[in-house]
């Protein structure tokens, strides 16, 4: 009987461990969790933390230096380049490992490992769309090149280097929150971030929507609300450089008038994730004709999603051929944007069109074999496997045709429930390219023709490449690989049965839009039509915002003597050119004598508007709410036809419409016997958008800050570890595109001049940390304009009062 | 009375100097073999086991988190909820680990009565 005590109280501690141990549901295994020693508290950084630290790195080949700033910017010193891309890989890894891992889960289609079968459907996504393959395929490129694959390989030895010195205390909080741990990384895994990148940037399209509206409304009517021009158009390439004959002659297949354009069809797919269309970006560079100094200024502001920790990692890195600064993809190696010793470099998103969609015919449900070009001929097939937490590994077979994989099937259909027919995508994203190349070619690039050797192996996601450099020079080029597309081809779902509608070639190189010193003394995109699409020989689509480089051309096209501080305002400029055209025609369209005192109220809020996105002003909201309101009123009628998802024609489309013709065909409502007017249409639409005013007024919500409420999310989706309702300047349609989850999250000015002066800042910090003082330091800064000068450190700066640790590497 | 407070003491040291080696339930072990050394009263053990890895987790959570300015505490408060108190995090926490130590260090003294039995009272009046 004496035992009975000891029993019980030893087995009720043990009980109490495992109660401890173990995680119940979403929540932490408590004991671990909360240990000071193990837990959360161990990611609690001082804030007066000493990172200087010696540190041996099996695998260097040379003793390297890395000084960090007092903002935290490492100023990688390595005796050669493999050292400098280890010292990269090791850092992003010290800084960012789990942010950079997470993200090639979400590219991977490996969510579910992480959170269960509630994310089986975005991971199927991810698989079908050959994400995997995709990034299998580039291992294979990336790895064909010595110089590509000595830098790959480097890196990936740097990210392992801190991975497996890692402490179980040491894991970043998000691992001990959701409970998993780190696996070695590996270059598929620097694969798969590059293809999460393109998935973002050159993933988006319409075609079922556009399909489902086409079927709808007949072509004729879809013709009109997707124009293939806009009126007031400033292209980025203005001059017809473009050659006149053009390397490929591409040409509608026969009957795709009846066959494709007139077609009438029936989807029932929806994606369950679309990348962002708000992934916009503004560059520009002058050259010294125009600058104060007398040498080029180069300016880039990327407006990708708003998330912490932020998508970049500033960083200098420097060895004996190569001294690089800019900012850094945590997962990759190398520099996406930014300068080194004689020339500087930025990006924009090209936005074209290069995911289609074709409908394949098989003889059976087990898509062995499907129809093409008049006999049936066998399928691949790749399998998809699944893990998912606390549950069954699920296996997705996927077939591959000609095409490209069958993304939708009659097992999946995105988000929606039923689908009968079969769908391969073809995607460029799933083609194979070397653009770590590219990337390693701009950090080394000297001069222009460095440039243009460097650019030709960027394929996906397309992007404006900008440049210029210390000898004067300045180019950009809508870079890319890009399908020679006729006019449509690929807007709509196509026929899969043969060969006539597959993608016809590659736009040559050569005839990539591009423009070299011109006359005007600047270059500039904003994500608008690369050419007028009337000289160019290839179809571009229809896809292009222009307002943000049409006011990018004017303020430049009128500045002279610049200096990096004009540059700074017009990065920040609120100044809504859209509004600029909207609103006179809205104001006299708007019945004045049919509002009411309250409304009346709102009509003067509107009227004096200075025409600026500003944080604490009302008129930019009220102008949004009214469009977006009218908006409703003429498409609605005609959008419902055709169900869900709804998309919008364009806002230039809407504009440019009545702006053109008062009694615009949309104008009326095609359900009501009566013929709307324009006048009816914008007073309806104030009415309502009054309403909708004055709601929000009584809640206090009216300013635009509150309004369009900027937030950095985390990744996560963790809430206390995301920085919600930033109340700052800016707007959509303005250079300063904030946006509510998308804007300017990095921006950067580099004078060229002997000595470089360049300035920046990025929404986020150094730290992907939650507990560190570094994890959001940038913010307040970032939201409120300001700019950080880029500190280009040389290695006998190393008593600089900036250095604030020293990290010596021993190999 | 000095035992007891012996107890708390090499309770909190030992479950420190365990916890740089071993994963966190090691506070169990030092609290037995601190209370399977040290002869005390069942309660007493309970107590001194479960104050000795308290003090420690509390002094620990609450040094971090004053180097840290409370940065991470508020956000973790805000999480697991116990809306947004550091101070109520630090006791969550250090009750947490008192309460695996503190049960512990009564199964040690259980261990230790079984091998030495306890002087039975009358004898010692």
């Amino acid at each position: 009987m004496k035992f009975v005590p000891l029993l019980i109280s030893s087995l009720t501690t043990i009980l109490l461990i495992i109660v401890f141990d173990t995680r119940w549901g979403p929540a932490p295994a408590f004991g671990e969790f909360l240990s000071p020693q193990y837990g959360f508290w161990q990611n609690a950084e001082p804030v007066d933390k000493d990172f200087s630290q010696d540190l041996q790195l099996t695998g260097l080949k040379d003793p390297a230096e890395i000084y960090l700033d007092d903002r935290l910017i490492p100023h990688v010193f390595a005796g050669n380049e493999d050292d400098a891309y280890f010292i990269q890989g090791y850092l992003h890894a010290r800084f960012r490992l789990w942010q950079m891992e997470f993200q090639t889960y979400a590219a991977a289609g490996r969510i579910s490992e992480l959170i269960g079968p509630k994310a089986l459907n975005f991971d199927r996504e991810k698989r079908r769309l050959g994400m995997v393959y995709a990034a299998e395929k580039t291992v294979a490129v990336i790895e064909k090149d010595p110089v590509t694959k000595a830098e790959a390989d480097s890196y990936t030895a740097g990210v392992n280097a801190y991975i497996t010195k890692l402490k179980e205390s040491e894991l970043p909080i998000e691992y001990k929150l959701i409970g998993y741990k780190p696996e070695l990384w590996t270059n598929l895994k620097t694969a798969l971030l590059l293809k999460y990148m393109s998935l973002d940037l050159a993933g988006f399209e319409t075609d079922f929507e556009f399909t489902n509206l086409r079927t709808a409304l007949g072509y004729e009517t879809y013709n009109k609300m997707f124009p293939m021009s806009q009126d007031s158009l400033d292209p980025i390439i203005p001059a017809d450089t473009i050659s006149r004959t053009p390397g490929i002659l591409v040409k509608a297949p026969a009957g795709s008038d009846s066959l494709y354009l007139q077609k009438k069809d029936t989807l029932n797919v929806k994606e369950v994730t679309k990348p962002d269309k708000d992934n916009g970006s503004n560059n520009w560079a002058v050259s010294g004709t125009r600058t104060k100094s007398g040498s080029p200024i180069l300016c880039n502001d990327p407006h990708l999603g708003l998330n912490l920790p932020s998508l970049w990692y500033e960083m200098q890195v420097s060895c004996p051929t190569m001294n690089f600064y800019g900012v850094t993809l945590p997962g990759s190696p190398g520099v996406v944007i930014g300068f080194n010793d004689s020339c500087a470099f930025g990006l924009t998103n090209g936005g074209r069109d290069v995911r289609d969609y074709y409908e394949i015919t098989f003889k059976d449900d087990s898509k062995k074999e499907y129809w093409f070009n008049g006999k049936w001929i066998p399928s691949d097939f790749r399998f998809e496997h699944i893990k998912l937490k606390d549950s069954v590994e699920y296996i997705d077979t996927v077939a591959y045709t000609l095409f490209g994989p069958v993304m939708y099937d009659k097992s999946f259909s995105g988000s929606r429930k039923t689908n009968h027919k079969y769908y391969s995508v073809r995607w460029k994203g799933d083609d194979a390219g070397n653009e770590l190349l590219a990337f390693n070619g701009l950090a080394h690039a000297k001069n222009y023709a460095d440039y243009t050797d460097a650019i030709k192996y960027l394929f996906t996601p397309g992007q404006n490449v900008i440049f210029a450099c210390k000898n004067g020079d300045i180019a950009i080029t809508a870079q890319g690989q890009f399908p020679a597309k006729w006019k449509r081809q690929g807007e709509f779902l196509m026929p899969g049965t043969d060969s006539s509608y597959m993608w016809q070639g590659m736009i040559p190189q050569s005839e990539n839009p591009s423009m070299y010193n011109p006359e005007r003394g600047f270059v500039s995109s904003a994500n608008q039509f690369p050419v007028n699409p009337a000289i160019y020989p290839y179809y571009l689509g229809v896809d292009y915002p222009i307002y943000r480089g049409l006011i990018i051309n004017r303020y430049l096209s009128q500045m002279s003597e610049i200096g990096v501080e004009d540059m700074m305002k017009m990065q920040l400029d609120t100044y809504n050119p859209f509004a600029g055209m909207a609103r006179p025609i809205l104001l006299k369209n708007i019945d004045s004598s049919a509002l009411s005192d309250d409304e009346l109220k709102y009509y003067e809020t509107l009227k004096d508007w200075d025409l600026h996105y500003q944080a604490e002003g009302k008129g930019a909201s009220v102008f949004n709410i009214l469009w977006d309101s009218l908006k409703g009123i003429v498409w609605n009628d005609e959008l419902e036809k055709a169900g869900t998802p709804i998309l919008y024609p364009y806002n230039s489309t809407l504009l440019e419409g009545i702006l053109r013709d008062s009694a615009y065909e949309f104008i009326d409502n095609i359900n009501t016997p009566e013929k709307e007017t324009l006048k009816q249409d914008v007073t309806l639409a104030f009415h309502k958008a009054a309403a909708t005013c004055r709601q929000l007024d009584h809640d206090g919500k009216l300013t635009w800050g509150k309004l369009k409420s900027t937030r950095l999310e985390h990744l996560a989706k963790i809430a206390p570890f995301s920085r919600m309702d930033i109340e700052n300047d800016g707007g959509e349609f303005a250079i300063n595109s904030e946006k509510k989850d998308h804007g300017p999250g990095w921006r950067m000015i580099v004078q060229l001049t002997k000595n470089t002066e360049a300035y920046g800042i990025y929404a986020g910090g150094q730290s992907g940390n939650p507990g560190s003082v570094y994890y959001d330091n940038f913010v307040d800064n970032w939201a409120g304009g300001k700019y950080y000068p880029l500190w280009v450190m040389e290695k006998s700066d190393e008593t600089d009062k900036r250095v604030k640790a020293i990290i010596r590497v021993t190999k | 009375m000095s035992k007891y407070i012996l107890s708390i003491v090499v309770t909190g040291l030992l479950s420190f100097v365990t916890g740089l080696y071993m994963p966190w339930w090691s506070i169990a072990i030092a609290a037995f073999l601190v209370s399977a050394a040290i002869p005390q009263k069942p309660a007493f053990s309970f107590l001194s086991g479960f104050l000795g890895v308290f003090l420690l987790w509390e002094v620990l959570a609450w040094w971090i988190d004053n180097k840290n300015n409370g940065i991470l505490s508020q956000k973790i408060a805000v999480i697991l909820p116990l809306g947004g108190s550091t101070i109520l995090l630090i006791v969550v926490t250090s009750v947490i680990g008192g309460l695996v130590a503190g049960l512990a260090a009564l199964a040690g003294t259980y261990m230790r009565r079984l091998i030495y039995p306890p002087i039975p009272l009358a004898e010692t009046a």
